[in-house]
């Protein structure tokens, strides 16, 4: 395999489910972790919107729900919005939309990593977690086409296996791990001592 | 979808040809959007790949017109965000019945809702009678949509949640007659909006106003065509006028943006400075 410049971004997408296996892997991430961090998680359309403050309370890294236009910084983890798309654009920065949900959600996980993928390359991560239905799997085959690393929650520890199954079969070597062991890996990705 | 350089190639000539051609300016929009849009355009609508689509909308105005149904997003609804219509009312409208008569600009109106809901807002606040709504939008097809303030009753229904939220008075369906499946806005709310084509990538200011509320339109262009948005709203609002964005949006990122200042941050309520 070639080898894999140090990763500068973790784009991370999940489901019914997916906060839960979420708050098992952020914690792992130093408060000054060299690499920015995006999150879609399908959650219902709320004000004002919690989700970026329980990832926060979960998380060293600086924590907020991503906003139109703002330049990509590395240590911060993104949250997408409800009902906005999460997109990544040059910069890298962020671009929101409102366009049409895709596998019936917005925002979408297929359009995070899709447009992550493009902006990365081989230096971006993505992680599939627990979900009941197929977005996430088209995008993180599109991270590892781009040459990327790509993990998938372990089924068997997924309160809903569809994601992570449509995720495993899309790609062709997705490393397949227990929440708590997805962490670690990636910080041995970040400080390069993976294998 | 790659975004190889000779990808990005493409884009350009096919947004120089629907400039050209059909006059409209799509080159400073946000390109990772329009990228997906553009692609999503030449699947739906059955070509090999994006060249065979610019070689056919080069010459052809049905397929334009097809294009442009993907390349303008048309996602709205009525009390959208009910807490940025009950800030305008809570704090915005306040301010405004201090006026004489009243110019509220709707910008990138898409079918209507935004520039109904404040209709009835302001219906409701007593200032509708002095008040002369601008709504405008490039999209031909959701200005007629919006003219003609006719929505199907479901999606009436649906929004009444909304509209409650945002503060409603009364109940939204005296704003409406139901016909078959269709709500029909009423006449009252109709007669005080004007609906019209504009662009805010190649269009003036047209008249001075008190209020611009623009959701969810600048999300789709690339900052320097938001500085000439900014721009236009700032020239066009009176002295501390008020400018409202999407939920998700801010002035913060944009050139220019310091001639507006946080009136209502949660709710992304602005007012000019000067
Ligand atoms: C997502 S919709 C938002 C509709 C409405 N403002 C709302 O929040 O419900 C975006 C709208 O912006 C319009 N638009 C796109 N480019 C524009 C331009 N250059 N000038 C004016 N409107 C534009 C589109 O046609 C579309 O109707």
């Amino acid at each position: 395999m070639a080898a894999h410049p140090p990763l500068r971004a973790l784009a991370i997408g999940g489901s019914a489910g997916g906060l839960d296996a979420l708050t098992q892997i952020l914690p792992h991430l130093p408060a000054r972790a060299p690499l920015a961090v995006f999150v879609v998680l399908h959650v219902r359309r709320q004000r004002p919107s919690i989700l970026a403050d329980i990832v926060a309370s979960h998380c060293g890294m600086e924590v907020h729900e991503a906003e139109d236009k703002e330049p990509v910084r590395a240590g911060v983890v993104y949250v997408a919005p409800p009902d906005y798309h999460l997109l990544i654009a040059d910069g890298p920065s962020i671009a929101l939309s409102v366009d049409d949900a895709i596998h019936f959600s917005r925002p979408s996980i297929d359009a995070l990593f899709e447009t992550a993928a493009e902006q990365y390359g081989p230096a971006l991560a993505g992680i599939v977690l627990s979900g009941a239905n197929a977005d996430g799997a088209a995008g993180l085959a599109a991270i590892e086409r781009q040459g990327g690393r790509v993990f998938v929650q372990e089924p068997a520890t997924a309160q809903a296996r569809e994601m992570v199954e449509a995720a495993a079969a899309a790609t062709r070597a997705a490393t397949i791990a227990p929440p708590a062991a997805l962490g670690p890996a990636i910080v041995a990705l970040m400080t390069g001592t993976a294998a | 979808m790659a975004a190889t350089a000779s990808h990005d190639a493409e884009v350009d000539a096919l947004l120089d040809t629907l400039f050209r051609v059909h006059h409209y300016d799509f080159r400073a929009y946000s390109r990772v959007s329009l990228r997906r849009r553009l692609a999503a355009a030449v699947e739906r609508l059955g070509y090999a790949d994006l060249a065979a689509l610019h070689a056919h909308v080069a010459r052809d105005g049905t397929v334009f017109n097809r294009l442009l149904g993907f390349l303008t997003v048309q996602v709205s609804e009525m009390f959208r965000d009910p807490h940025y219509f009950l800030a305008l009312r809570e704090s915005v409208v306040p301010l405004l019945s201090t006026y004489p008569s009243l110019r509220v600009w709707v910008a990138g109106c898409s079918s209507g809702e935004e520039a109904y809901s404040l209709a009835i807002l302001l219906h409701e606040e007593g200032l509708l009678e002095r008040t002369m709504i601008y709504a405008t939008d490039i999209n031909p097809v959701a200005l007629e949509k919006a003219a003609a303030g006719i929505y199907p009753v479901e999606a009436m229904r649906a929004y009444t949640t909304n509209y409650q939220q945002a503060g409603g008075k009364a109940s939204l369906s005296d704003y409406y007659t139901a016909a078959y499946d269709n709500a029909v806005m009423s006449r009252p709310m109709r007669e005080r909006i004007t609906f019209a084509d504009h662009s805010l990538a190649t269009d003036t200011v047209f008249a001075e106003v008190h209020l611009v509320s623009c959701r969810n339109v600048l999300i789709y262009f690339d900052a320097k065509l938001q500085a000439h948005a900014l721009g236009l709203f700032a020239d066009a609002l009176c002295r501390r006028g008020f400018l409202g964005l999407g939920a998700r949006e801010s002035v913060r990122f944009t050139a220019g943006g310091d001639r507006f200042a946080d009136f209502a941050r949660e709710d992304r309520i602005f007012r000019k400075v000067a």
